[in-house]
């Protein structure tokens, strides 16, 4: 495996793991907000989640950012340029989302408003965050001399843009559903669970639907991308069996109480299924990061810069993983926190 | 207004309103720490109420820290794309490296704020620590890549730009590093202190209870220690700083001072203003030979001065005054603390008077002041480096963007930053108003 490849892989994985954990975290700050004050406690249990874990998965997109910058410069050369009006809205939002969090843990009055902010943070910023998609499958950056500049209002006007944002979107409440029916069972609060699972229920063959949809009908310039995802069309034929399991089992009878699921299960393979489509596309999407102008070859950081992050990568993580274990410990297992009411 | 003026403007605003919250959140955490280890020795109450009132405010600050420390970090790539080309190949490691930091203190400040009332006392004691860590050890990493734009180093560069022949580990520790890193970690110390300081002398202005009382002369008593060592610490590693300064960059040091010919036995010129027109320091102080003296050691050591490097590489000539007025505010501070703790021990602890009141007021504009000097030595480190971005590497014209939508998008990140501003007092003042000493006193002495 050359360096570029490597690094593109490790890029991939973050930027993977920041989906599933973004997709739950603004998922949950959306259902906080519309189940606030629900008899079943859904938005409670939503919010119970997100208060801890906010900090950190935000920290998750800070260091997208930096390890794109570390490993493909150029990339973070191009990627900047154009995404400037995007980004900049995403990080407006994102601002306000977390401050608001911060805020309504000191002072109560300000809970009504957190809740809004951030269930309505938690649709646009995904919707902003899914953009870069279309933009680098080509088309929609005009190259001007030396300077790029974003086509915002042929971007604005493509179905593609859109039907991205729907799969964006659904996939974001079908993946939070889930995380949130398994939180709510650990939690002990079968109304919870009961209730996320029927959003599951609905949500699931939506997220299919949006994804067929998105294919259909990618815009001309695509056709590039196209024709390479049917290549790989292996992986999504295994995603869209893993889809079948993981949505079935959400009738799994569970000691013999018809109807109950296995939320952990579902969720799980539910991840693998978005693994395994997120593999093909990725393969489909080599090597470039934007089409037609940049490969992973030309974005490439310096070597010797590669293997100290390398390294680097290495030993931070183990010294993290103890902080991330106790924290999963606390927040995530613990019964004191889960079930203190 | 041209584009590069813009992004500068953007970027120097993003910057300067992070800096407050960034400075207190690695200031204040050194504080909450000593609070808890004096009440840990002491066994006194008192210490133990600090730190909790301190970590509450910690808390609303970092609230604010966070988003606009993301905001910083992913702007340097919208708006500075050129630049980030280069430190991408050069100098990402630091960058790197902080997230790690991030994520310590991230993961640690969670644990600490939501799980406190799970967690045995000593662990409590450690998050906090690896939160004050986690806190220092970003804004160390952070100045890691401002020293490095400052005086760059590890990698070479062709004529047409390419980067070869990079160590990344001589990057991070360039010439200015090590100096630069300590004084921007000591100075946030020290502005931490002052900000305890301030809060500590106003509420003493008024009538208080006799428990109350003692409680903040504790408090002030404790941040004026601190705060004093850290002034004078942060007077020598200043000192360093500049000499460092003088090998390095030259120009910065020249433009600081007004200095346009090249002399041994240079003068410093204290206060005024670097007139364009004649090119000299006007209404100024001089002290003969002291920059020399200052620079190196020694009076006779020759002293770079303008005239030495092309004009069109000159720093603006405000940089004298930004630079007076950083190295001023630290003076005046230092004197303040060491008036105030000598004032103390002669004529409150000795003869048991009280508090004159200018004395007071000074003091409540310590926090405030530390603050602005922290914000006039990073202008004055980053204006002082123009016209270049990476000094004789990148010119901020070149790595800078060439979008033309920043206006509007300026406009709105002030509007944040403003909102933001208003909301983190109006939670401070609703915080502590609600919960006033008096009830955490009453909750634990009864």
């Amino acid at each position: 495996m050359s360096e570029e490849v490597l690094a593109i892989l490790i890029m991939w994985s973050f930027i993977f793991v920041y989906s599933i954990f973004g997709s739950i975290d603004f998922g949950a700050g959306f259902w906080a907000m519309v189940f606030n004050n629900h008899k079943t406690m859904a938005g409670k249990i939503a919010n119970r989640f997100l208060s801890p874990t906010w900090e950190i998965t935000n920290t998750f997109l800070v260091l997208l950012v930096v390890a794109f910058v570390g490993f493909f410069p150029k990339g973070a050369y191009t990627l900047g340029t154009v995404m400037l009006v995007p980004v900049s809205l995403i990080l407006f939002f994102l601002a306000i989302r977390s401050a608001f969090m911060v805020f309504s843990y000191s002072v109560q009055g300000y809970r009504k408003t957190m809740f809004f902010i951030s269930g309505i943070s938690g649709l646009l910023i995904p919707s902003l965050l899914i953009a870069v998609l279309p933009i680098s499958q080509g088309g929609f950056i005009s190259i001007d001399g030396e300077t790029q500049n974003l086509l915002l209002g042929k971007l604005f006007s493509s179905p593609t843009l859109y039907l991205y944002v729907l799969f964006g979107l659904t996939s974001e409440l079908y993946l939070s559903s889930l995380f949130l029916a398994d939180y709510s069972r650990v939690s002990k609060k079968e109304d919870a669970f009961r209730l996320y699972r029927s959003n599951a229920i609905i949500l699931g063959p939506l997220t299919l639907l949006s994804a067929l949809l998105t294919l259909l009908f990618m815009a001309p310039e695509a056709a590039w991308l196209v024709d390479n995802l049917l290549d790989q069309k292996i992986w999504f034929i295994l995603s869209i069996l893993a889809f079948g399991f993981a949505y079935g089992s959400l009738w799994w009878p569970k000691q013999n109480r018809p109807g109950h699921g296995r939320p952990r299960f579902t969720l799980l393979l539910t991840v693998l299924q978005y693994g395994l489509a997120s593999v093909g596309y990725g393969l489909a999407h080599l090597p470039y990061i934007v089409y037609p102008d940049l490969t992973i070859y030309e974005a490439f950081t310096a070597t010797e810069t590669f293997y100290s992050l390398m390294i680097m990568y290495i030993i931070g993580l183990a010294i993290l993983a103890p902080g991330f274990y106790i924290f999963w410990r606390l927040f995530l297992k613990d019964k004191r926190y889960l079930q203190q009411d | 207004m041209d584009t590069v003026i813009l992004a500068r403007a953007f970027f120097g605003t993003s910057l300067g309103f992070h800096i407050i919250f960034a400075t207190l959140g690695v200031g204040l955490p050194l504080m909450i720490v000593i609070a808890e280890i004096i009440h840990q020795v002491k066994g006194d109450n008192d210490y133990a109420i600090m730190a909790k009132r301190w970590t509450k405010a910690f808390a609303v600050l970092l609230g604010v820290a966070i988003p606009s420390g993301t905001i910083v970090g992913v702007q340097l790539s919208l708006l500075w794309p050129g630049f980030m080309e280069i430190v991408g190949k050069v100098i990402s490691l630091p960058f790197q490296i902080e997230i790690f930091a991030f994520f310590l203190e991230a993961l640690f400040m969670s644990i600490y704020v939501y799980a406190a009332d799970r967690l045995p006392r000593y662990f409590r004691l450690i998050s906090v620590f690896f939160v004050a860590f986690g806190a220092v050890a970003s804004a160390i990493l952070i100045t890691a890549v401002n020293t490095w734009m400052n005086t760059p180093d590890g990698f070479k560069i062709k004529p047409d730009g390419t980067i070869y022949d990079v160590h990344p580990w001589d990057a991070f520790f360039n010439p200015s590093f090590v100096s630069s890193a300590f004084h921007v970690a000591i100075t946030a110390y020290m502005t931490g202190a002052f900000a305890v300081a301030s809060v500590a002398a106003f509420k003493l202005l008024k009538k208080r209870s006799d428990r109350e009382r003692s409680y903040h002369l504790k408090s002030l008593f404790m941040s004026l220690a601190v705060a004093f060592v850290m002034s004078f610490v942060s007077a020598l590693s200043g000192h360093h700083s500049a000499q460092i300064l003088h090998q390095y960059s030259p120009e910065k040091l020249a433009a600081a001072e007004g200095l346009f010919e090249t002399q041994r036995y240079a003068p410093l010129a204290i206060g005024g203003y670097t007139d364009p027109e004649t090119e000299e320091v006007k209404y100024g102080i001089e002290i003969p030979w002291a920059l020399s003296w200052l620079a190196a050691g020694k009076f006779d050591t020759e002293v770079k001065g303008l005239y030495e490097f092309p004009r069109e590489t000159w720093p603006p000539f405000y940089v004298h005054t930004l630079f007076n007025l950083m190295v001023g505010i630290g003076t005046l501070l230092l004197g303040l603390a060491g008036i105030t703790l000598l004032y103390w021990w002669f004529f409150i602890k000795k003869r048991g008077k009280p508090f004159p009141k200018w004395l007071l007021w000074s003091l409540v504009l310590s926090g405030p002041l530390s603050m602005l000097g922290i914000e006039f030595g990073w202008v004055f480190s980053c204006s002082g480096r123009q016209p270049w971005t990476i000094y004789r590497v990148q010119t901020t014209a070149e790595a800078a963007t060439r979008n033309e939508n920043l206006g509007i998008l300026f406009l709105m990140f002030l509007l944040l930053y403003a909102l933001l501003s208003v909301l983190t007092i109006l939670i401070l003042t609703a915080y502590f108003k609600r919960n006033p000493v008096s009830k955490d006193m009453d909750k634990i002495y009864g």
